[in-house]
């Protein structure tokens, strides 16, 4: 099978900033490809890249055979895009909004009906499709948008921080959603997250940090190439230091307390006790997940998004928003 | 055809969007009415017009003005609302979609230049509040150069929205644009009697070319009754004492050339947003 997105090389820079520092992935037909990295580590700007929105400044990208900088028309019509942020226009309906980007996307008149019902069945609003889109909820957004990224039947569908903002339960349920359709429709799902319990519903992830692949693979082999469980420790300033030295293993520090990968973890607890006695105050073991593989590759915890006055923004509007509805 | 069908798109989902809107549609007839009857009426009761002759009055003559006035600034926000689809991010699904950027800037044009004409054939209802009479062959060619002008303000403010991130350059624009615009268009005073370094702006303007336009069709039906007996067409006079400078086929061909670089402008401002 031959693969449905090929990068080479991909580089941006905007003037003394490098985004992408040279990017070379392949993602197969029907996968759901996941792209993890801490905000500003390069995913908005390889998704756009990829949906033709820039031009890369070096190498190049094909998508479903198409190259992204000279056929930008062919690998938009191959593409659904669901944006970071809503892009829906709220003062039509949700069946108007769909109509609209059907005939963006020339969608023939006599399946447009019929395909939008089917696409808003999928997503659960169909019961909703003569409501205007601003009193819908974040989610019932998040939801249109998905089922309008589909209406064109294309072959990617790029999935831009899908969940950010929503609600756990939310959450839960666009992953279904986009399970569901994979398996229905077959299409590959291209998406970027900073959510780590996120990115482990994916087939394959990419780590990107400073605009550079740092790992690719399975969220398991991932997990596995840690050898062995996490080992967290509370305890004096030096035990860092300490600690590397005595077992010869990368340690990482973070907020109090320090974190390294340890094979047979749980037989390894009583001999660092007694190895530092009176300097440990606490210690956990627990199953790597995708944090400290994070951890691992970069040497840092994936950093908490900071609200800028235009998230903060739409927060308040979204809460005025919620009160001015019954 | 694929350019034409996204170019009817994107004008439906703006004449849409414009009627759909009730604070904007109130706007729509209550701006004019505003101007036409407080503006127009109250400064018509304390001034004439130096080189008016009898029948002209100042109501009269600022009729084609107002017209003018209510083209530019709801031409100007229609194209402005470029602004507003990228800060809800609407935006993006239009540019990300398999049309060309031309027929994105084109539809929004021709969608502004919609709602616009249609609050001009509301403010031409008004036309007997003001002593005008217009035949139906007249009204039609007052909407043709005026959705000509609206066309070229809404490519205009596409073309100025294209290229600006946040809604705080909006006011400028308002502020050093739109008004120096309407100000300088002869919309309020004949070019005739204004100081000569203001009647080389005016000239410059536009919107001058757009006004003296309506200004002819507007005046052109209507009969006034002469001191000396007998009658005279209103554009007529108006022409003889230089409220009406230009010919029509001269101020249409200025405003068709003036659209069509303004067009091109919006699509080249679209073409380079991400």
């Amino acid at each position: 099978m031959s693969a449905i997105i090929e990068t080479q090389g991909l580089i941006k820079r905007y003037g003394d900033v490098t985004a992408l520092a040279g990017i070379d992935l392949v993602v197969q037909p029907g996968e759901i490809f996941g792209f993890l990295g801490p905000n500003g580590a390069g995913k908005s700007t390889a998704i756009k890249i990829l949906s033709t929105l820039l031009k890369p400044t070096a190498g190049r990208a094909t998508l479903a055979g198409f190259d992204v900088a000279s056929q930008p028309g062919k690998v938009r019509q191959s593409i659904g895009m669901v944006f970071q942020d809503p892009s829906l226009d709220n003062r039509l309906t949700a069946e108007e909004n769909l109509q609209f980007h059907a005939m963006l996307y020339h969608v023939p008149r006599s399946v447009r009906q019929d395909r939008i019902a089917r696409v808003l069945t999928m997503v659960d609003l169909l019961d909703r499709r003569k409501d205007l889109v601003s009193i819908f909820s974040g989610g019932m957004k998040r939801r249109l948008e998905i089922a309008r990224g589909l209406l064109h039947e294309p072959q990617v569908l790029f999935l831009d921080e899908p969940t950010v903002g929503l609600d756990p339960q939310t959450r839960a349920a666009i992953w279904e959603h986009v399970r569901r359709l994979r398996s229905e429709s077959g299409v590959t799902v291209f998406m970027t997250t900073h959510y780590m319990d996120e990115a482990e519903n994916c087939d394959r992830i990419a780590v990107i940090d400073h605009g550079k692949l740092q790992a690719l693979d399975t969220p398991e082999a991932l997990k596995r190439s840690l050898g062995g469980e996490t080992v967290i420790i509370t305890g004096d300033a030096a035990l860092q230091g300490d600690i590397a030295e005595r077992y010869g293993v990368p340690v990482q520090a973070s907020e109090g307390t320090v974190h390294f990968q340890m094979a047979d973890a749980a037989q390894f607890v009583p001999r660092v006790v007694a190895d530092f006695p009176g300097r440990i105050t606490a210690i956990s073991v627990k199953q790597p997940n995708l944090d400290d593989v994070f951890m691992h590759l970069t040497g840092r915890e994936i950093r908490a998004e900071e609200a800028t006055p235009l998230d903060r923004m739409r927060m308040m509007a979204r809460r005025w928003g919620s009160q001015g509805r019954r | 055809m694929q350019a034409i069908q996204a170019i009817y798109t994107i004008w439906l989902r703006e004449f849409k969007v414009s009627i759909r809107e009730r604070s904007r549609l109130v706007a729509m007839f209550a701006q004019p009415l505003l101007y036409l009857l407080v503006v127009g009426k109250g400064l018509t009761s304390a001034m004439t017009l130096r080189t008016a002759p009898g029948g002209i009055d100042y109501l009269k003559f600022m009729f084609p003005g107002i017209i003018g006035m209510s083209l530019l600034f709801t031409s100007i926000f229609a194209g402005a609302s470029t602004i507003w689809d990228r800060e809800f991010g609407f935006l993006k699904e239009v540019l990300v979609a398999p049309v060309s950027r031309g027929a994105v800037a084109l539809g929004k044009s021709l969608g502004g230049a919609t709602t616009a004409t249609i609050q001009a054939i509301i403010l031409l209802a008004l036309a007997p509040v003001v002593g005008v009479s217009l035949t139906a062959a007249v009204v039609a060619k007052i909407l043709v150069v005026a959705f000509l002008i609206s066309f070229a303000v809404t490519s205009l403010g596409v073309a100025i929205a294209g290229r600006m991130k946040s809604m705080q350059g909006f006011q400028m624009i308002m502020n050093f644009l739109v008004m120096p615009l309407y100000f300088l268009s002869g919309a309020m005073f004949p070019l005739s009697t204004a100081p000569g370094w203001m009647k080389i702006l005016m000239r410059v303007d536009p919107l001058t070319y757009g006004v003296d336009a309506l200004r002819g069709l507007v005046f052109s039906s209507t009969l006034i009754q002469l001191p000396l007996g007998g009658t005279q067409r209103l554009s007529v006079l108006a022409r003889a004492t230089g409220l009406i400078r230009w010919s029509l086929g001269f101020d249409v061909g200025v405003i068709t050339v003036v659209a069509l670089v303004l067009a091109a402008a919006g699509a080249m401002s679209l073409s380079g947003a991400e």
